[in-house]
């Protein structure tokens, strides 16, 4: 792990070339973290990878989280891996639940997802979802994992190859691992049931 | 008379139907899968030339069930997951948890744990080399895995009275220390392991089906593994010795000694050699365990967060008040996050914890390297036949509980 005086001097040096990326910093629980503005995710964990003397190149884990009563709404970390230093750094961007669609979108059809090019930026219902950049170029593991938040938490991942359901069925409506979605009440059908209540 | 049943026509096939590329679904149940997991493979002739995995078909939502569970709740749930390495998930998530609380944990603790720990990757690499080595057509290796597997399990229900999913660790420590004999049975094993693993090595270092069905298949480089996030044996029998155990400083890892076996070309015999030395490895560290396991408590004594002993109960009010709190409510976490990882038998094993001050997990999630290494199936498979696609899944040791979550 990078400790404080580290961070921020990686804070610096990234600030150095691209400034206004790192929001802030935090270094809680010896875990080094870097909070960085989504629309520029791609620039920072670019440099993180390739800059000479860093070379965080391993991304050990992509995962999403919400945090419901907080604004910006959905966190996207990335756990990166210096493997010559032997150090652990997360990037984390916020995202921001985007506002409801306005009628203008919501008359569109909206475009059908999982098509090559065409990453969906509106569920089927029509619903905006929060964006960032998909960083599968960089590092192709991040792959499945995209998928894997897209589809619990509807994070779209612009520029991702394939970006479908990977866990639920490719049918599923709703972002089940967000915080206001309810755990349990999924109805299942058994025969017995059906022939005794109808 | 006798022929009537058989046709004497010859088929005219109009085609060449060696180059016609075929679509076939394999799985999602089938036993060469090692789990529920289907793929859909473009064959041309018996040649893979295109492959989709498709998972989730045993996704039961484990991570979001977790929120709605007090911190010491969870423990049994995550088990679940990985169903083949529970203590794995079990110390993921303690250990995370004990980072958001900032708990150290007592060192005779830390020696069990570490102990356990490796009983399970012999216990995981076993089921992996028994079933493998099935798919590739030696039974018998089977037999002899699960022998030893067994022996395992008694001490895992010797030591915590279950045989899996044993919720043996907790947060802060151990829940009962090793009963009188454990010991000694354990020290057992523990030299008889690496004669078993000799055996099963004559076994098959020279049997010429598997040689010739495992060298020189599904190769992967160790840099493109690198880049697909690949890790565990995968990446160390492309030569790569990367292993969290030496890397990061946790549990009794840095005062144990082992080495960390690593592969020259990255095919399957690499795969198999590798894991087949790593049980040998993790007898010695068993064993180191033993010898230096030290005295003292098996868990912490932090009255906020570790339930009281059990005799306390009937003589302190202030131990009873605290089972009370502890059983009802659990406890509450600062706010907070911690990605904790460790060096599980099929590579990283991450559980990222958001606490927001609850006494429930805002957010749980096990970065699976199943899940991950999944994802190098694909490279190892196309272009080479259907047979070694087989026998890559096998040396990939998926395992779908873990996968799917």
């Amino acid at each position: 792990m990078p400790d404080a005086p580290d961070l921020e001097l990686i804070r610096g040096e990234i600030e150095r070339d691209h400034p206004g990326t790192v929001l802030a910093t935090s270094y809680d629980r010896q875990q080094a973290a870097l909070l960085v503005d989504p629309a520029r995710i791609l620039d920072v964990l670019r440099w993180l990878k390739e800059q000479p003397g860093h070379r965080y190149d391993f991304l050990s884990s992509l995962h999403a989280a919400d945090y419901l009563p907080a604004e910006p709404r959905f966190g996207v970390h990335y756990e990166l891996i210096n493997r010559d230093r032997v150090e652990r750094l997360r990037v984390k961007a916020m995202l921001e639940a985007p506002r409801p669609a306005g009628p203008a979108a919501a008359g569109d059809p909206p475009p059908p997802a999982g098509q090559e090019g065409v990453p969906p930026t509106t569920s089927p219902a029509g619903e905006a979802l929060p964006e960032i950049d998909s960083c599968v170029e960089l590092f192709p593991t991040a792959d499945a994992q995209e998928r894997e938040a897209f589809d619990f938490f509807g994070i779209v991942f612009r520029g991702h190859p394939n970006l479908t359901r990977i866990l639920m069925p490719d049918d599923y409506v709703g972002w089940p691992q967000r915080r206001d979605f309810p755990i349990g009440g999924e109805p299942v059908t058994f025969t017995y049931n059906e022939r005794r209540y109808g | 008379m006798a022929d009537a049943t058989v046709s004497t026509e010859q088929i005219e096939v109009g085609e060449d139907r060696g180059k016609e590329v075929m679509t076939v679904n394999v799985g999602p149940h089938h036993p060469a899968t090692h789990g529920v997991l289907r793929l859909v493979v473009d064959l041309e002739g018996e040649i893979v030339r295109e492959l989709r995995p498709v998972i989730g078909y045993v996704h039961t939502g484990i991570e979001k069930s977790c929120e709605d569970k007090s911190y010491w709740k969870v423990i049994p749930f995550v088990e679940r997951m990985d169903y083949v390495s529970y203590f794995f998930q079990m110390e993921a998530f303690c250990g995370a948890v004990e980072r958001l609380i900032d708990l150290e944990i007592p060192p005779r603790a830390k020696y069990l744990r570490t102990l356990f720990l490796e009983l399970n990757r012999i216990h995981s690499h076993l089921v992996w080399l028994g079933t493998t080595a099935l798919d590739l057509g030696a039974i018998s290796m089977l037999w002899y895995c699960f022998r030893e597997r067994d022996k395992i399990l008694d001490l895992f229900e010797m030591a915590t009275g279950q045989r899996m999913h044993t919720r043996y660790f907790q947060v802060g420590g151990v829940i009962e220390d090793i009963p009188l004999g454990f010991e000694e049975r354990c020290r057992a094993f523990a030299e008889e392991m690496p004669v078993r693993v000799g055996q099963y090595q004559d076994l098959l270092d020279r049997n010429e089906v598997f040689l010739s069905r495992t060298k020189g298949t599904g190769i992967v480089s160790r840099e493109r593994l690198l880049e697909l996030g690949v890790t565990g044996p995968l990446l160390r029998a492309a030569g790569e010795p990367w292993d969290l155990r030496k890397a990061f400083d946790y549990l009794a890892y840095p005062e144990v000694d082992f080495k960390i076996p690593v592969g020259t070309v990255g095919d399957n015999y690499d795969r198999y050699r590798v894991r087949v030395a790593e049980m040998v490895e993790s007898a010695r560290i068993v064993a180191q365990c033993l010898d230096a396991l030290p005295e003292g408590p098996f868990i912490a004594d932090d009255r906020k967060y570790v339930l009281p002993p059990r005799s306390e109960l009937s003589t302190s009010m202030e131990s009873l008040i605290h089972h009370f709190k502890l059983v009802t409510e659990g406890y509450r976490v600062d706010p907070g996050e911690v990605y904790y990882s460790i060096e599980g038998p099929r590579g990283e094993l991450g559980c990222f914890v958001v606490a927001d001050g609850s006494a429930k997990p805002a957010r749980v999630h096990y970065r699976d390297p199943s899940f991950v290494n999944l994802q190098a199936f694909r490279e190892m498979a196309v272009g080479g036949y259907v047979a070694d696609m087989i026998a890559s899944l096998g040396m990939l040791d998926p395992i779908l509980g873990g996968v799917d979550r």
